[in-house]
């Protein structure tokens, strides 16, 4: 079983962002740039499944310039196979990627494909679901386990009320949730040999599909901010002012 | 062009999900006609509340055995389907909403907006992006727009119209489950609020220890009338379910009071609470980053706290 995984670079989610004071987005020019968190478990749950004698080839994507073949060179060392790096200045809006996917999937025809389910960036949550959409496949989002049996996949997704097992048949789209599992870290020994694995790179154009931006950005605001609050030295404090300055109690 | 906006509503065949009343508050902002689409089985009494809340026009009720759990694999071809009567298709940014939504956006080859927490016009809305951390004005050009609503930033619309909408039964289409079948589920259950009515939201996190001192804020909350909330860690630890999970990736409340207890604040889990009216914090550690948007901080000991608190609070 092919299994094909999208990355994304993304800010590192620990670092603060900061919004440009003239609306025009957020600053991203000398910010600490890391893998998405839900791509690193969408690696992480292929590269098992290559453990486990399912996956026989671990291919991974990525769209985006120059700086999307760190974060490929990354998930070639924490084990997959190969990597194609779709090289474009635009970014894309969800839809947009998911027709690249499309396309890429069309030429690898993988069993699997794995995605992340949001970004920590956009917040979209769309990308699996749309890609879905587009190849008329059965979709798995959200998924805290994932179980190949023959030609279908059980899925057990997160959702609002507790969990929910759906079986879907191969191949299919899963978008992955933290509790999938836990992304190992990529040895040294390992970062070394990535150098070496096959990086593909295709010019957008080539893949002869619509990019076009469906949603203009007008502005991108700083959340208003909290006023300081207070701190109270005892329980009692507490009581009062919860009951008699903010009277929610 | 006038426009038309069709509302996915969330239910589980016997209740109506809150946040569909709030996806309907958010569609009456957009202008024009309103219609719900109902899909599952046995909805005849949910399609006939829906008739009752205010601004619905028409409700739609696609009612059949295979819908008993619909997948977004058979709910998308319906709205598909029905999509050229409509400008504007708008989910809750539930799981459910967003499992289905962009299914149906990609099917009608647009975009998609997610998690509206503003509507400024018909095709421009507000969005938060990096965790909550930066809000986007968005405008979108496509001929039908797709949206999933942000419930916490919304009120709900009113249940007891005085004008009832027409009800209509569509012919249900064949399902798609020889591509997604569903299997089971496993609920949380729980006698407490959820949290998109719960007025008072206590959360606990890693300071807590252990899943049987999670029972303190199970015990304030119970005190309270309160919904339990937990950040990451203290889900990742097995204190409480994931489904409690607050945060950017989990459930995003903004209850009247927010009680944070035991909970550092990382940028993960303050998208999820942040726009509470009033959040209260107990930590051991001054410096835990939660303290920055407390409008109450209180530094101490979970363990000689906690008891006081359930104590004296009324």
């Amino acid at each position: 079983m092919k299994v094909l995984v999208a990355v994304k670079r993304v800010i590192d989610p620990y670092a603060k962002i900061r919004v440009n004071a003239d609306g025009s987005g957020v600053e991203t020019s000398n910010m600490k740039m890391s893998m998405n968190p839900f791509c690193e478990i969408a690696v992480e749950e292929a590269i098992r499944l290559k453990e486990a004698g399912l996956a026989t080839e671990i291919v991974v994507i990525s769209i985006g310039d120059s700086t999307a073949q760190e974060t490929l060179r990354n998930a070639l060392a924490l084990g997959a196979d190969r990597a194609i790096h779709v090289e474009t200045e635009s970014m894309l809006e969800p839809l947009a990627v998911a027709k690249v996917l499309k396309q890429v999937m069309s030429q690898e025809l993988p069993q699997l494909v794995l995605v992340g389910k949001q970004s920590i960036d956009t917040d979209n949550n769309q990308v699996a679901q749309m890609l879905a959409a587009l190849t008329d496949r059965p979709q798995g989002t959200f998924a805290s386990k994932l179980v190949i049996e023959g030609e279908s996949a059980l899925i057990t997704r997160e959702v609002d009320g507790g969990l929910e097992t759906l079986s879907l048949q191969l191949p299919a789209i899963i978008s992955t949730d933290l509790r999938l599992n836990e992304p190992r870290y990529a040895s040294l020994p390992n970062i070394m040999r990535a150098k070496k694995k096959p990086l593909h790179v295709v010019p957008i154009e080539s893949l002869a599909v619509d990019i076009e931006s469906r949603q203009q950005v007008l502005e991108v605001m700083a959340p208003k901010s909290r006023a300081a609050g207070q701190s109270v030295a005892s329980v009692d404090e507490l009581v009062d002012k919860l009951r008699n300055e903010a009277k929610v109690l | 062009m006038d426009s038309k906006t069709l509302v996915i509503a969330e239910h589980d065949n016997n209740n109506i999900a809150a946040d569909t009343l709030k996806t309907l508050h958010a569609a009456s902002q957009i202008g024009g006609d309103i219609a719900v689409l109902v899909v599952g089985n046995n909805v005849t009494a949910i399609a006939e509340s829906l008739s009752k809340v205010k601004g619905v026009k028409q409700v739609l009720r696609v009612d059949a055995e295979q819908f008993k759990h619909p997948t977004a694999e058979d709910v998308a071809p319906i709205i598909v389907e029905l999509s050229e009567a409509f400008t504007h298709f708008l989910a809750p940014a539930t799981t459910f909403g967003k499992n289905l939504m962009p299914r149906v956006a990609a099917l009608l080859d647009v975009g998609q907006l997610s998690d509206v927490i503003q509507i400024e016009s018909s095709d421009t809305v507000i969005r938060p992006i990096y965790a909550g951390n930066a809000l986007a004005r968005v405008k979108s050009d496509d001929s039908k727009l797709v949206m999933t609503i942000r419930g916490s930033a919304f009120d709900s619309a009113s249940t007891n119209s005085q004008e009832h909408a027409s009800v209509e039964a569509l012919e249900p289409q064949a399902s798609q489950q020889t591509l997604a079948r569903f299997i089971d589920s496993q609920q949380t259950v729980s006698e407490r609020p959820d949290f998109s009515s719960a007025k008072v939201v206590i959360s606990g996190g890693r300071g807590l220890g252990s899943k049987e001192n999670f029972a303190l804020v199970e015990r304030l909350a119970d005190k309270l009338g309160g919904a339990v909330g937990a950040s990451r860690a203290a889900v990742d630890a097995g204190f409480v379910s994931n489904d409690l999970q607050v945060g950017q990736t989990g459930k995003i409340v903004a209850p009247e009071l927010y009680i944070a207890i035991g909970i550092s604040g990382a940028i993960q889990h303050m998208a999820g609470m942040k726009d509470s009216k009033v959040i209260v914090a107990i930590n051991s550690d001054p410096d835990a980053a939660i303290f920055e948007v407390a409008d109450y901080g209180l530094v101490g000991d979970l363990f000689e706290i906690m008891p006081e608190l359930i104590d004296k609070v009324p």
